[in-house]
């Protein structure tokens, strides 16, 4: 099976997007690190192409290179090899024409910033005037039901509410393109739930690309319309796996037969990925 | 309450250990005092109490030391060459100008430093180098060459007392505008912020509990600097200056008095800049 040889992903709003049309597009990238134990080949010769309005998660065990891939896109890492275009652009352009927004493993919000100004500060460096960040930050509060916690400060925050205000941080400036690097891991099952389905609309009222990484297969089976199964040592793509739910899903979908399919298929493909390990 | 307790506790174990030291050291002395003058027939309780009562004793007692500073802050006009309060306005002019210089050089520095990628390596070297001359045999120097260029007074020590402290400020603000972590500093990235933006909205604030710890040891030093300057220059007066007059004459007493003005004056400092950290901190809702 040779999936790294571009697994084209077709979009899921009836195909009218022609290819040129891709949010992005990955094609034969390697990245190496070279650590003091020697070289460690994080990504190998991975392909893949993301339509726009796609929800696009990433699994796998720890080292697979999927938060590498991530970063990658982000232009936050640079391949050794290959290339990667967004929204036709080069990862280095689409970041300086801020094409994405990150939301990170921990919130990263700023203590010192309440969270209305934690929101506000891509506003700020972006040079947005005061009337329309205060505007955007006002909806974007909304937007992730944190409406009347603007005024508070980081620390007298949940840990959930702090990454929704950091989700709300990253959509603040719109742009077309949403990269999550397991933004739930740290949360507890019940709050991951609720976050799954609030991310879930969200990403159904907005319509924006999202790249999605996790370690969690019911996480990635509910949210996804593909999910992209990898694998570690060498860090590369075993298998991408159509999730054709309808998009208004709800959790209960996790209980039939069709989900629990897909699931199963996911955690084969994990663990063939793993029987390479020897 | 329970921590007053502690306090008060190793208040009075020190002032016994002093008590003991005093009358232990002075002991000698006072035998040959009392030998010189033909007396032989003191007890040993008459001995410990004479050698705690000295006028010019090795180590003063701290009943002789608090009735000095009694008699020097409160029974004499502030305006009086002898009063420690006169002295201490000199010493604490000196102390903030050197300060003041001082920490704006180290905030300065620092900037630099972490900004240019190449300054840390070709200045650091140097700032460590300045701090390991002995600053009393360098402070002569500086007056004599300061004097050259008809810089006296106040300038010399302030200087001085500026040399002291922006080491400390320099070394404690590298590290707080190094200190965000790499998460914090990646979100400025993904934004494409500026070196000057990712400074000014995220190493600048973060930098905010290591800003106040350099200055407390910025203030404490500096005024370590502008004593040493003053025992150089003794003739503008100070607590050095009466720390040097002190030592000429055997007054004891006198520099023990000195001393402990011119701790009281560093805890004044270091403690006021400790409220307004405090205060700043909560401000900036670092701490609840």
């Amino acid at each position: 099976m040779d999936v790294a040889a571009a697994p084209k992903l077709k979009p899921n709003d009836g195909g009218k997007a022609p290819a040129a049309d891709a949010a992005i597009e990955i094609s034969g990238v390697s990245l190496r690190f070279d650590t003091g134990d020697g070289p460690v080949e994080a990504l190998s010769n991975v392909s893949l192409k993301v339509a726009r309005g796609e929800f696009v998660s990433f699994i796998g065990p720890s080292g697979c290179g999927k938060t590498t891939l991530l970063r990658a896109v982000a232009d936050l890492e640079t391949p050794t090899s290959g290339a990667i275009r967004v929204n036709g652009m080069s990862p280095h352009e689409a970041r300086a024409s801020r094409a994405y927004g990150y939301v990170f493993q921990a919130p990263a919000l700023y203590p010192w910033r309440s969270v209305a100004r934690n929101i506000a500060l891509p506003l700020e460096v972006m040079g947005f005037a005061k009337a329309e960040r205060e505007a955007r930050v006002a909806k974007g509060l909304e937007l992730v039901n944190l409406s009347g916690f603007g005024a508070k400060f980081p620390w007298q925050l949940s840990g959930g509410m702090q990454q929704r205000a950091s989700i709300a941080r990253a959509l603040s400036f719109d742009p077309d393109l949403l990269l999550m690097d397991e933004p739930f891991g740290a949360l507890d099952e019940i709050v991951r739930d609720m976050l799954n389905q609030q991310l879930l609309r969200l990403w159904d009222v907005t319509g924006k690309t999202v790249m999605f990484v996790t370690h969690s297969i019911p996480e990635a089976v509910f949210l996804s319309t593909h999910i992209v199964v990898m694998s570690p040592r060498p860090g590369r793509i075993i298998d991408v796996i159509a999730c054709d739910f309808p998009r208004d899903r709800a959790l209960d979908i996790r209980e039939t037969p069709e989900f629990m399919g897909v699931a199963n298929r996911v955690r084969h493909g994990l663990r063939e990925g793993h029987s390479y390990d020897g | 309450m329970k921590s007053a307790l502690a306090i008060a506790t190793v208040v009075l174990g020190l002032i016994a250990v002093w008590y003991v030291a005093a009358a232990l050291m002075n002991a000698s002395l006072q035998r040959d005092q009392f030998a010189n003058s033909g007396r032989a027939d003191y007890s040993a309780h008459d001995l410990v109490g004479a050698s705690l009562n000295m006028e010019r004793p090795k180590l003063p007692a701290p009943h002789q030391v608090a009735a000095e500073l009694y008699k020097l802050v409160l029974a004499t006009p502030p305006t009086s060459k002898r009063s420690l309060v006169y002295h201490g306005v000199i010493t604490l002019e000196e102390t903030l100008i050197g300060f003041a210089i001082g920490s704006a050089l180290g905030i300065g520095l620092a900037v630099l430093i972490v900004s240019m990628r190449w300054l840390d390596r070709s200045m650091m070297p140097w700032i460590v180098a300045s701090q390991t001359v002995p600053i009393i045999a360098l402070a002569p120097m500086i007056v004599v060459i300061l004097n050259q260029f008809d810089i006296t007074g106040v300038a010399p020590k302030a200087a001085i007392a500026a040399y002291l402290s922006f080491f400390p400020v320099t070394v404690g603000m590298v590290k707080g505008f190094r200190s965000p972590d790499p998460l914090q500093l990646d979100l400025m990235r993904t934004y494409s912020a500026t070196n000057a933006q990712t400074f000014i909205k995220l190493r600048a604030p973060a930098s905010a509990p290591f800003f106040f710890a350099s200055m407390k040891v910025g203030a404490a030093a500096a005024l370590v600097g502008a004593v040493v300057a003053e025992v150089t220059k003794s003739e503008d007066g100070g607590l050095g200056a009466r720390l040097l007059a002190g030592s000429y004459y055997g007054q004891t007493v006198q520099i023990w008095a000195a001393l402990f003005a011119a701790a009281a004056l560093s805890a004044a400092l270091v403690g006021a800049i400790g409220v307004a950290g405090r205060v700043a901190e909560r401000r900036m809702a670092f701490t609840p």
